[in-house]
């Protein structure tokens, strides 16, 4: 059995989504999707102990070997993010019922657990896989359930939002599929691990470097790498509350994940740093990342909007860590993968309890709801805290190595931008906890406000409390990072 | 050798500060469970000297956060000089507060109680902490908790000032002060507070004096120049509020802070071979000589003591950047002396305004006769902050000047002497005003003259025991003298 365990949390979504879409009862699709959740939590723990001592599992699917089946790879990199996608969506998925009674009467309430399911399913997918050509299939699913998910939002500008996801969604995709088209042109093999090894011999391919060159394009657009992230913000904002907050906590996630694992297990690292000095142009586009994201941060009205900007910068921290590349560096950056996941389904969820109740997040309109829901906006000032990274967060653990890992380069304009993009941070989480707990309430807050809803605060609780424990105890988050980064170096060195 | 006492006496206000919370519909019992934590927390802080004489730093490791990052207490005597300090005068504030607050039937009073003892709670972890990074976050942990305080009046103005408040600290902490702290990492690998400092010989004289102003300069609550602009404008809290935090725990953690990194991170000889310290050693010795122009020109008489503490303040950094015995000890000494001294000055300001509502200078022509008490109390605090013998702050400048005079440094004796003359231009006319002007004519038709009107009992009692502390720190000065000596041979 535990044997099985790497495709067995891939199966328990995959199959629960087409019975989900016959379940005209909405409970019982929400208590199918629950379950399959999390059912791929278990198994995802389970996993995380078995590569607990740096372990890599690899598991045939079907019994074919390799070079002709698809294997399916599991190390403690992967094992992080499948932490992540699964503990995040367990958590989410109880707030679900609560947000869609609102938003949608009757019983579309199954499609859309169905859509959400997929998701899941193709994220973790992504995450598994050892194959470059199933990525793709993966990200062509996950970008169509993502749509579905994004469309079904409060108004029609989220039809717009999730047509743009769409064009940009499939742009990525294509360009991978390129990318992984040209790779097999050259090698012969769709294999990450055979991959890897024929790679390096090619290092002159034009082939090789331009599948190199289609897939960061692509990658880039689903991590929302400046300048292509402008389908993000968008998506984020018109998205139904609840489903922004799964997408934010996991979709671009995963994406990274992607982006490390090609730059370091498939193409190597010495085609990106020394062959291409591609790091060059990563570490340029992370700072301008890091800098516009949280300037257009400071001035949105919407909250979700101004998450979804803090969105653009987190998510180029990330890139930072990867272009800056040391040990540090990566760990910088696939922790920040794990606490940024964390940090924005907290604040998330606390906005779609908030919408729930208001029908609107902009901060205009919600100003003074601290009086009448102390527990709601505190579970956003925690989230924010962390985003801000007071020490004894998640946030902090994250941005210590990036700062460090930038300092062991003596780049010192770069950290002056990530401290600088700190205060950022301080300014437009401050606008925001300013508004909803110090101004006078305004009128719609007076007629309506109160708490959201019991099963949005005590996700947002678990969610808001546990950037404490991972911000304390960092044993489960920098030992897995610590693992990964060793051998995604160990594998390229 | 792990004692729980430091973690305890952080709780203890904590677990008050609940209770409180608890008890907001009954005033009496929720004012009462105050007094009891303030004097429990006292007694707490105090056995801790026991163990701290004897040579021994009970310690109280908690998390370790990062491998080789550890966070945790340790009490040496800096801090727990810091520490008896902030928690004592707890106690005569509080009562103070009770009153002060009932009298002027200030608003939300649950609310200033509760985060009142949450601040003294993150001024004992300022206090107590084993580390740069354990102090940061209860550095930042006591200007979120006093940023309530100062915008406690709700007015507009409140707020503005609060906001400035908020704005200045949380900049310079996360913009230069956490920078300083991670470049200390990253030169010497630890953050523990070490005797003798971590950064020996670890970093070119130009790496060390950008560390310094860093330090000095992200440590906001120390007000040096051009970063005191948050110290007036916090002046819109309540009285008590000003008295304790804004003269005493907020101001004095941050230069606390200074010292404690000048001995424990940076090095007091390393500090005095490199001359590191000497562009933060000019910008006090400028502020303070400014800060009292300034006060000579405000009218506003808590404005006044602000510009007083902002350049109180700058004699400490001041000792600190000297990098010298009697420096250091006069710096060290200062902190008790200017606390005790101040808050005199502030629960008189505030004792006025309970009585008379009169918040201005010029409106206070002769009241010392109507309200002696807090005018002779006024005048004893004024000489312990000149430095004038037999009040306590007349030691912490006179080893202030030695350290001048060691360094040779007679451009800042001269300073620091032409400081003090300003000290009593700007605040013994206040007392002259109260005794020898008359009252205005129709202030003294309404009552007939000699007649006492003093504020309530909760205010004058304060306020006298605080004068009278200002007498005694003068008589056993030597007490804190010997103690603190070991640390600066």
């Amino acid at each position: 059995m535990s044997a099985q365990l790497p495709i067995l949390q891939l199966l328990f979504p995959l199959i629960a989504a087409p019975i989900c879409s016959l379940l005209h009862n909405r409970n019982a699709a929400w208590l199918l999707s629950a379950l399959a959740t999390w059912a791929s939590l278990a198994t995802a723990i389970g996993l995380y102990y078995q590569t607990a001592n740096g372990a890599e599992l690899i598991y045939e699917v079907g019994g074919w070997p390799p070079p002709w089946g698809i294997s399916v790879n599991i190390d403690s990199l992967n094992a992080l993010v499948l932490l992540l996608i699964t503990g995040m969506a367990s958590v989410l998925v109880v707030a679900f019922p609560a947000s869609l009674t609102i938003q949608w009467l009757g019983s579309r309430a199954r499609l859309y657990y169905t859509a959400y399911l997929l998701c899941f399913a193709s994220l973790i997918g992504i995450t598994i896989t050892g194959d470059a050509f199933n990525v793709f299939v993966f990200l062509e699913i996950s970008s169509l359930s993502t749509y579905a998910l994004v469309a079904m939002g409060r108004d029609r500008r989220a039809q717009l939002a999730a047509f743009r996801y769409l064009i940009m969604g499939t742009v990525g995709a294509t360009f991978i599929l390129i990318s992984v088209g040209l790779l097999y042109m050259a090698t012969g093999t769709l294999n990450m691990a055979d991959l890897a090894e024929r790679i390096p011999a090619l290092h002159d391919s034009t082939v090789v470097r331009a599948a190199f060159g289609f897939f960061i394009v692509g990658a880039g657009v689903k991590v929302a790498m400046f300048p292509m992230h402008f389908w993000l913000p968008s998506a984020y904002s018109f998205a139904p509350s609840i489903a922004s907050a799964f997408l934010a906590a996991t979709a671009t996630k995963v994406a990274v994940y992607v982006m490390l694992r090609f730059i370091f297990g498939v193409f190597g690292a010495e085609l990106f740093f020394d062959v291409l000095a591609l790091d060059q142009v990563f570490l340029a586009l992370a700072v301008v990342g890091i800098v516009v994201g949280s300037l257009a941060a400071l001035y949105q009205d919407d909250i979700k909007a101004v998450l979804a900007y803090s969105s653009v910068a987190q998510l180029s921290y990330m890139v930072l860590g990867i272009a800056v590349g040391t040990a540090s560096g990566l760990t910088a950056a696939v922790v920040h993968i794990f606490n940024h996941g964390l940090i924005k389904a907290a604040l998330f969820i606390v906005l779609a309890g908030i919408f729930v109740r208001f029908q609107c997040t902009r901060l205009s309109d919600l100003a003074g709801l601290g009086k009448f829901a102390p527990w709601t906006v505190g579970a956003f000032g925690v989230g924010a805290m962390s985003l801000i990274g007071i020490p004894g967060t998640a946030g902090f653990i994250s941005k210590w190595y990036l700062l460090l890992s930038v300092l062991e380069h003596a780049w010192w304009f770069v950290a002056l931008v990530i401290i600088a993009s700190s205060l950022l941070a301080l300014a437009y989480m401050w606008r925001v906890i300013d508004a909803l707990w110090l101004k006078e309430p305004s009128q719609l807050v007076t007629e309506r406000g109160r708490e959201a809803p019991l099963r949005m605060l005590i996700p947002a609780w678990v969610l808001a409390l546990a950037n404490f424990f991972f911000g304390i105890d960092t044993t489960v988050t920098l030992g897995a990072a610590g693992r990964a980064v060793a051998s995604l170096l160990g594998v390229s060195a | 050798m792990s004692n729980p006492i430091p973690a305890l006496a952080i709780c203890l206000p904590l677990l008050g500060a609940l209770l409180v919370l608890a008890n907001k519909d009954r005033p009496n019992l929720r004012d009462g469970i105050s007094l009891v934590t303030t004097v429990l927390l006292f007694f707490l802080v105090l056995s801790l000297y026991g163990p701290v004489m004897a040579g021994e730093q009970p310690a109280w490791q908690f998390i370790s956060p990062i491998p080789g990052l550890a966070m945790g207490f340790r009490v040496e005597p800096l801090g727990l000089m810091f520490a008896t300090v902030a928690s004592g005068l707890w106690i005569v504030t509080t009562v103070y507060a009770i009153g002060y607050m009932r009298r002027n039937k200030e608003k939300r009073h649950t609310m200033f109680f509760f985060c009142f003892a949450v601040a003294i709670a993150a001024a004992m972890g300022v206090a107590f902490s084993a580390d740069l990074l354990t102090l940061f976050v209860f550095y930042e942990a006591l200007t979120l908790s006093t940023y309530p305080l100062v915008a406690h009046k709700q007015t507009k103005e409140a707020r503005r000032g609060a906001k400035i408040y908020l704005a200045f600290l949380l900049t310079t902490s996360i913009g230069l002060l956490l920078v300083a702290i991670i470049a200390t990492y990253a030169t010497a690998g630890t953050l523990q507070f070490t005797p003798g400092g971590v950064l020996t010989d670890k970093l070119s004289v130009t790496g060390l004096t950008i560390l310094v102003c860093l330090f000095c300069f992200g440590i906001g609550k120390a007000a040096l120049m051009p970063v005191h602009r948050w110290l007036p404008s916090a002046m819109v809290a309540p009285t008590p509020v000003s008295a304790l935090l804004h003269a005493v725990a907020v101001v004095k953690a941050g230069v606390f802070t200074i010292v404690k990194v000048v001995v424990y991170i940076i090095g007091v000889d390393n500090l005095a071979q490199t001359g590191a310290g000497d562009i933060v050693l000019w910008t006090a010795a400028f502020t303070l000589t400014f800060a009292s122009v300034i006060a000579l020109r405000k009218d506003n008489l808590k404005a006044r003591l602000a510009y007083s503490t902002v350049a109180q303040l700058a004699y400490v950094v001041l000792g600190a950047m000297l990098a010298n015995s009697a420096g250091l000890l006069g710096a060290s000494m200062q902190i008790p002396m200017h606390a005790v001294g101040k808050i005199t000055l502030f629960f008189c300001a505030g004792s006025i305004y309970v009585a008379t509502h009169k918040t201005e200078i010029s409106q206070l022509d002769g009241l010392g006769h109507r309200m002696p008490f807090t005018f002779a109390a006024f005048f004893i605090g004024s000489v312990s902050i000149i430095g004038l013998p037999p009040m306590g702050g007349a030691w912490s400048k006179w080893f202030l000047l030695m350290g001048t005079a060691d360094a040779q440094q007679w451009i800042l004796m001269g300073l620091l002497l032409l400081s003090s003359l300003m000290n009593i231009a700007y605040l013994l006319p206040i007392v002259g005003r109260g005794f020898f002007r008359p009252l205005p004519a129709e202030e003294a038709s309404r009552l007939p003259a000699g007649t006492i009107e003093e504020s309530p009992m909760t205010c004058v009692i304060p306020l006298s025991v605080t004068a009278a502390g200002c007498v005694a720190l003068f008589l056993y000065a030597d007490a804190i003298h010997d103690f603190l000596l070991p640390l600066f041979p």
